[in-house]
């Protein structure tokens, strides 16, 4: 009779324990929400203002930047890689966009007295395509050249950089409004317009973070680029073309960051050769931040989001309360370092989960 | 072991009574009794998975045993790593090479003791001089200074045997150590181990070569399934002796062949072909088919070419030449998706590191290959793909919580259900599996049997690749053999097991028995 009630307990009392961790579970796995939550709140209370429409538009506008790049960088860390360039896109892309806006393509050095002009739309996709063309060069370093994706992204990083700051001599392209006369003078949108109240900057996040998410989830090809990142030989034996993948997801970093550089010149009404330095590592803080492993085959688009908000809100808090810059670098270290060991603990409890859910 | 002879000239080095060693899910060593003599060469034979390396592993101190005492020259000894073996006089020469290809021959010989002044300052002259003077003693013309990597996998295996020799052993332990040797090199390590024995030094010798360990051999100890099968001096053995004695009469739960007609030829490789990186071919000139409904059976020891075989039929050696016609129809496509599309399916045989991607979940690992059977357009449908996963876990009896576990979280058996299940998903026409049943317990081999022996009445042609002998006798309509690359032996369903394991063993001809 004894051992039949001593089992009972054990029962309740394994029941109890179980609900706790998928409790425990439940909230780790929401972890950078519920610090979103935690960071939003204390900055609601401890700033004043912070609540204001103003400080959320400018607050978004921040985070749109940055959520842009590490939408791409989610995808090259999930498929395995790492791309230190797309700082150095951001910055090479907007020289292209000033460029463009300016003096349009000069054809003198065919020997033609004529200048190629064009509209707002043209100079958007001529930019993208280069974002896109920067992140092929990254591709087929990688998978054609066999470079090491920190090695060809940092190469590209310089030579990018560099590129940007030939562009000018190292000037800025000031004074970007456009001409009408060419359909450029609506550059300036892509910046500083707003629809139905939201920046358009933060829509070009969301439409891309939708898409994104889409193409995580939902097609081959996402699928595809987490069995890369799990294990490369095995998706290369289950039939996966390896290379394309790869390809792809530093082409579509490269989109993003060209995105970005658009809408920083078009915002600023200039173009600085040195836009973009060290974006790439707020990008990778974002992604980290989103629950992103940095060994590859696990992130997801939400959880990066989700990361650039409270990366942001944490700068723009720390600035409105007052707090010096170097704590602030110091704080934002910190909270990446935070994310990563609880990343860790909740991979060990889940395993354990999973481990005893078989066992049943 | 009752028929050793009284009057004995090798005293016992090292002895383990009632040995056993448990591992997670398997029972390598079951009470096991070993003797090793002094002066005289114990050879140590069975199947893979028979638990020789194990015993190996244990005398070096590499493992310890969970029940059972080991004794050292009568007195009860613990190892606990290979350092603290290795002070006491045993030397190890594992079958995968330990070394390094980034150090010079002379830095490899002396990783982990080398010879210096003072403590810390390296002695590179006086190890160059012993590393010379070792490279002569084994009739080598190896430079000291040569960077390791330069050297042929031979010449390597040699610098792994001169590092056991630097260490001046008691007890040396050769793990299959001819098995990258030439017929020369193999001669030159047969009089250093005459040498050692005239020394008095107590050799382990590990070989699937069975006319080798006749002619080597004092002492033999056969191993199956973690326990001693025979134990005895080499005087009168031969092999129909070992091999009974490898293999036992009680034999594992094989199914019984579908009586079905095997159909036309369904797949045939001619002339394949993949130069090795060491010279020479690691698959040379190799010519098969397979018919539909049929099972054929590739035996082969390590090192034989035959999982090179098949991954050169799933296109992962660039470099591979040669022909595959399916149904008779060429084959042209180069990647793996374009051979998937033609009917040709391999199961890796390294699940992990080849057949599952570890950290996705077991229907993501189930749909790999077929994606594209569930998507429109761009557009993956999640509901298809889960009623597809759900109907093959029944088909293929997968046991899991739930579809949405990572694929980790799974026994070996399962995992590997999973791969055939991935695999049979493109609706293959020919599989190829490389040790189905390799580190899964007997319950979910006799079902991975279970299934081939169906799929095999369905009309699918099988090439299978194994190292048990048992397995390729029980489970083959036909059986290959191959060895240093080659196809060597031939054999119909019922073949005898000594003919097929002569046609595996390379160098048939250069050991005089």
């Amino acid at each position: 009779m004894s051992s039949i009630n001593a089992a009972g307990d054990v029962k309740t009392v394994t029941k109890g324990v179980k609900s706790r961790t998928s409790t425990l579970l439940l909230l780790l796995h929401m972890r950078t929400f519920v610090a979103l939550i935690l960071v939003f709140a204390f900055f609601a209370i401890a700033a004043p203002n912070f609540l204001s429409t103003g400080n959320m538009l400018i607050i978004s506008k921040h985070v749109a930047l940055n959520a842009l790049l590490a939408i791409g960088m989610t995808f090259v860390i999930i498929a395995g890689g790492i791309d230190l360039s797309v700082g150095s896109i951001v910055g090479l892309c907007a020289m292209v966009a000033g460029y463009l806006v300016l003096f349009g393509i000069d054809l003198n050095f065919l020997g033609i007295a004529y200048s190629v002009q064009f509209n707002t739309i043209e100079i958007c996709l001529i930019v993208l395509v280069v974002g896109v063309f920067i992140g092929w060069i990254n591709g087929m370093l990688i998978t054609k050249l066999n470079v090491a994706p920190f090695i060809a992204t940092l190469g590209v990083l310089y030579v990018a950089r560099g590129a940007a700051l030939l562009f000018s001599e190292g000037r800025t392209f000031p004074n970007l409004a456009g001409n009408p006369e060419y359909g450029s003078d609506t550059f300036r949108i892509i910046g500083s317009g707003t629809l139905l109240g939201l920046p358009i900057s933060v829509w070009i996040m969301i439409v891309v973070a939708l898409l994104a998410a889409y193409l995580a989830t939902r097609t081959p090809l996402g699928r595809h680029i987490y069995a890369v990142g799990g294990n490369e030989r095995g998706a290369a034996l289950s039939g996966v073309n390896v290379d394309r993948i790869k390809l792809f997801v530093y082409m579509f970093s490269g989109f993003c960051a060209a995105f970005v550089g658009l809408i920083i010149s078009s915002q600023l009404q200039a173009s600085h050769p040195a836009t973009g330095e060290t974006f790439e590592l707020n990008a990778i803080a974002a992604a980290v931040l989103g629950g992103t492993s940095m060994s590859g085959g696990r992130g997801r688009i939400g959880g990066t989001i989700v990361g650039a908000f409270v990366i942001g809100i944490l700068a723009d808090g720390l600035i409105m309360m007052g707090v010096s810059s170097f704590w602030q670098t110091v704080i934002k270290g910190l909270v990446i370092i935070a994310a990563v060991v609880v990343d860790q603990i909740q991979q060990k409890l889940q395993a354990r989960v999973v481990l005893q859910q078989n066992a049943n | 072991m009752s028929d050793a002879s009284p009057v004995e000239p090798h005293p016992i080095g090292l002895s383990i009574r009632n040995g056993s060693k448990i591992y997670p899910g398997t029972q390598a060593l079951k009470s096991v009794d070993f003797d090793l003599r002094m002066g005289a060469v114990n050879v140590l034979v069975g199947e893979n998975g028979a638990g020789k390396s194990t015993l190996m592993k244990i005398i070096a101190g590499v493992e310890q045993l969970n029940g059972g005492t080991i004794e050292l020259d009568g007195k009860p000894v613990v190892f606990a790593d290979k350092a603290d073996a290795a002070k006491q006089g045993v030397g190890i020469v594992f079958q995968e090479l330990n070394l390094f290809p980034n150090l010079t021959v002379a830095e490899n010989i002396f990783v982990g003791h080398e010879k210096t002044k003072a403590g810390i300052h390296i002695d590179s002259a006086a190890q160059t001089a012993t590393a010379r003077a070792l490279m002569k003693r084994l009739e080598q013309e190896i430079d000291p200074n040569a960077p390791l990597g330069n050297l042929r996998i031979g010449q390597q295996q040699i610098v792994e045997i001169a590092k056991a020799l630097a260490e001046d052993a008691r007890i040396l332990i050769l793990d299959e150590p001819t098995s990258a040797l030439s017929a020369t090199e193999v001669e030159v390590l047969f009089r250093v181990i005459k040498d050692l024995k005239k020394q008095g030094v107590g050799i382990v010798y590990i070989s699937h070569r069975l006319e080798e360990l006749i002619r080597i051999g004092d002492y033999i100890t056969v191993l199956r399934d973690g326990v001693i099968t025979g134990s005895r001096s080499m005087q009168g053995v031969d092999i129909p002796w070992i091999v009974a004695n490898m293999i036992g009469s009680a034999s594992k739960e094989f199914p019984k062949t579908v009586e079905h007609e095997l159909g036309a030829e369904i797949f045939r490789a001619e002339d394949v072909c993949l130069p090795s990186a060491a010279g020479g071919y690691a698959v040379d000139h190799m010519s098969l088919s397979v018919r539909a409904g049929e099972i054929v059976g590739l035996y082969g020891l390590m090192g034989a070419g035959r999982s090179e075989l098949l991954e050169c039929i799933m296109a992962q050696h660039p470099n591979s030449s040669g022909q595959l016609f399916i149904s008779g129809k060429l084959v042209k496509e180069k990647s793996v998706a374009g051979r998937i599309r033609r009917g040709l399916a391999l199961i890796p045989e390294d699940r992990k590191r080849d057949g599952l991607v570890q950290i996705m979940s077991i229907r993501e690992n189930l749909t790999m290959s077929s994606l594209y059977d569930f998507t429109r357009g761009f557009h993956l449908s999640l509901k298809a793909e889960l009623a597809k996963a759900a109907d093959y876990v029944k088909r293929m009896a997968i046991k899991i919580a739930s579809l949405e576990h990572p694929v980790s979280s799974l026994s070996g058996g399962n995992q590997q259900k999973v791969v055939i299940g991935k695999a049979l998903m493109t609706k293959p026409r020919i599989l190829l599996m490389d040790e189905p049943s390799r580190g899964i317990d007997i319950g979910a081999k006799a079902e991975i049997f279970r299934t081939m022996r169906r799929l095999a009445a369905d009309g699918l042609g099988i090439l299978f690749v194994t190292s048990d002998l048992e397995e390729v006798l029980a489970l083959s309509d036909r059986i290959l053999v191959m060895a240093n690359g080659r196809l060597t032996g031939q054999f119909p369903a019922g073949a005898k097991a000594s003919d097929v394991i002569s046609a595996a063993t390379p160098n048939l001809n250069r050991v005089e028995v």
